[in-house]
């Protein structure tokens, strides 16, 4: 395989990853915006985890009759990174709650107005 | 073994777990008092070990500690040398200043429930920066950097203005991007170099050469710390985030956050990368030095037009970070040693200064009310009503300034002295005339403090607590002692800074 075929995850990859930077910069509900942040990180998930597998590749266990392993590190560390981005998402949904409980509104544009009128 | 020399061959393990291990504990103990005594505990216990192994570091050179006896390159390796060791040094002093502080600054500025919650956010704060500093593997970096961030996002939102929610909000998706950035580098450099351990890493770099992935994987990394070390135009978090939270996390962060940052930066462009595929491939250092002309000269400027005395001191930290990241972009020994010099000068200002402005807070609050905004109307005469304070205030402006006999000008000697060995004369000039920008913010509180009179019936002395006043004036005095004596930062810094500017 050449060309575009080989490159389809990154493809894929950048993709999700400009859609979700632009959720993020282009929408003003904060909830919308952490929709985009989760996207964007997800997208690095592709990033580490689709270069790892060989297609073919079994688990890394020395066994006769396979020859052809497949990189078991990008999962564990990507496991890691699924964690932080759970905390992340759980962290930012726990102020928007707040922010709405002291404004009244997840709107940022507005939330900025009712910070000047105060 | 015996007891001592185990602990002795763990020191690197120890400073990570200490704060990690009493964050839980601290949760389960649930009272405030005891939550304060373990906390207190943990920071003196970290700063313990921070000057045990600086020792190490200075008698026996660079430590590698193997976790979990899985050697490196398999393993995560903590790795100690001159600058991590500085850098641990800095953090956990700031720490164990901090804590007693804040006993009482919280007492007025976090509702009494939160108290606990405070101190475990503060130690997984803690073991966050001193787990990025230590750690000689790429992908534990982004880990300890997201545990550290996620602790400052919850740290802010403990501000009691409303503003201080959507600043942490702001933080936190600022932040996230900046960390998702970092690890999209640090995945490229793992497709590139198959190793995530920082000396194999750099290693497998220079044997290699230069592709696209790498120059790729430099951008991002760029980016993605410049946003956290708060370079200037990706600063925007940073005014919000240090006015609403409450001053002893904005004097933490101010001092430690950032900095650690800037380690990474460092870290990152001299030991991975190495200078001659970061100075010489991309035109970085041409990006980095207008920028942080831009950070002198704009943050500087609008930090004049402030009104609010920690928004004020928030922009002036724009700007040094700005003089920081001026000293990388020459390349030089003399430049880098301004860099790491100043990270610990201005860490120990700009913490003492916002250490005075929480005792100030309390100081023009109303008994048992949550103390205001430090806005100049609520100052005028301060200088009567809170001497210690005020005068505080104006020694750490001076540093902040460059004044010959504080550790600002010991900053901005060096970084003068590469722009002259570059030959670049005008930013000679650019340095003094962004001192004088740091000479008018300072003057604007020196006026409003020192020549208005206070408020009719406010004439009555309001010093702050010395609980308050004993750290701050600590740091101050540790800023004239690094102004005059310069044998520790200097002598560290250049030695460091000869070892990563290879081939000088």
């Amino acid at each position: 395989m050449s060309g575009f075929g080989s490159h389809f995850s990154y493809a894929v990859t950048v993709f999700l990853m400009i859609a979700g930077l632009f959720i993020v910069m282009a929408r003003g509900n904060l909830i919308k915006k952490l929709v985009g942040l989760s996207v964007f990180q997800t997208s690095v998930y592709l990033l580490y985890i689709a270069p790892g597998k060989l297609i073919g590749g079994t688990a890394p266990i020395v066994a006769s009759g396979y020859q052809i392993y497949s990189n078991p590190l990008p999962h564990v560390l990507i496991l890691t990174a699924i964690v932080v981005g759970v905390a992340t998402l759980a962290l930012g949904l726990a102020l928007a709650v707040r922010i709405r409980e002291a404004y009244g509104t997840i709107e940022e544009d507005e939330i900025l107005e009712r910070d000047v009128a105060s | 073994m015996s007891i001592g020399q185990t602990i002795g061959a763990n020191l690197p393990a120890l400073q990570v777990v200490t704060p990690l291990l009493a964050a839980p504990l601290v949760l389960l103990l649930r009272s405030p008092r005891l939550a304060y005594a373990v906390t207190l505990a943990a920071s003196f216990a970290s700063l313990a070990i921070a000057i045990a192994l600086w020792q190490q570091v200075a008698t026996m050179g660079p430590i590698s500690y193997a976790m979990g006896s899985w050697p490196p390159p398999w393993g995560i390796e903590y790795r100690v040398d001159r600058l991590s060791a500085f850098v641990l040094l800095l953090v956990s002093l700031m720490a164990a200043v901090v804590v007693p502080y804040s006993r009482t600054s919280i007492a007025r500025e976090i509702p009494a429930d939160s108290h606990t919650l405070y101190y475990v956010m503060f130690l997984l704060c803690l073991a966050g920066l001193l787990g990025i500093t230590i750690t000689g593997d790429a992908f534990n970096i982004f880990v300890f950097l997201e545990v550290s961030s996620l602790s400052t996002y919850v740290l802010i939102a403990f501000g009691r203005d409303r503003r201080a929610l959507v600043a942490s909000y702001q933080y936190l998706i600022m932040g996230s991007i900046g960390a998702t950035f970092i690890v999209i580098g640090i995945g490229l450099l793992y497709l590139m170099t198959g190793t995530l351990n920082l000396v194999d890493m750099a290693g497998r770099l220079a044997a290699g050469g230069t592709s696209r992935p790498v120059l790729a994987a430099l951008a991002f990394l760029t980016v993605g710390i410049s946003l956290k070390l708060a370079l200037f135009p990706l600063h925007q978090w940073l005014p919000n985030a240090y006015t609403h939270a409450p001053s002893a996390v904005t004097a933490f962060l101010a001092a430690t956050a950032t900095k650690v940052s800037v380690y990474v930066l460092i870290r990152f462009y001299f030991t991975v990368f190495g200078e001659s595929l970061v100075f010489h491939k991309l035109p970085l250092p041409q990006i980095m030095l207008w920028l942080s002309l831009l950070a002198m000269f704009a943050a500087n400027a609008v930090a004049i037009s402030q009104n609010n005395l920690k928004r004020l001191f928030a922009y002036s930290s724009v700007a040094q970070i700005g003089y920081i990241t001026l000293g990388l972009s020459f390349d030089s020994v003399n430049g880098l040693t301004a860099s790491i010099v100043h990270l610990f000068n201005h860490g120990l200002a700009k913490g003492a200064i916002f250490l005075l402005i929480g005792g100030l807070v309390i100081g023009i609050a109303k008994p048992g009310a949550v103390p205001p905004a430090p806005t100049f109307d609520r100052l005028a005469g301060l200088a009567r009503r809170m001497p210690l304070t005020s005068f505080g205030i104006v020694l750490g402006g001076l540093s902040l300034i460059g004044v010959p006999g504080t550790a600002g000008f010991i900053t901005k000697w060096y970084l003068i002295l590469a722009a002259m060995e570059s030959g670049q004369w005008w930013l000679v000039a650019a340095i003094l005339l962004s001192s004088l920008l740091a000479v008018a913010y300072v003057w604007r509180f020196v006026e409003v403090a020192y020549f208005r009179a206070p408020p009719a019936g406010q004439e009555e002395r309001c010093e702050a607590p010395l609980t308050m006043l004993i750290p701050a004036w600590l740091l101050l005095a540790a800023t004239f002692w690094f102004g005059l004596d310069t044998s520790l930062t200097v002598g560290t810094a250049t030695e460091i800074a000869q070892q990563l500017v290879r081939g000088q």
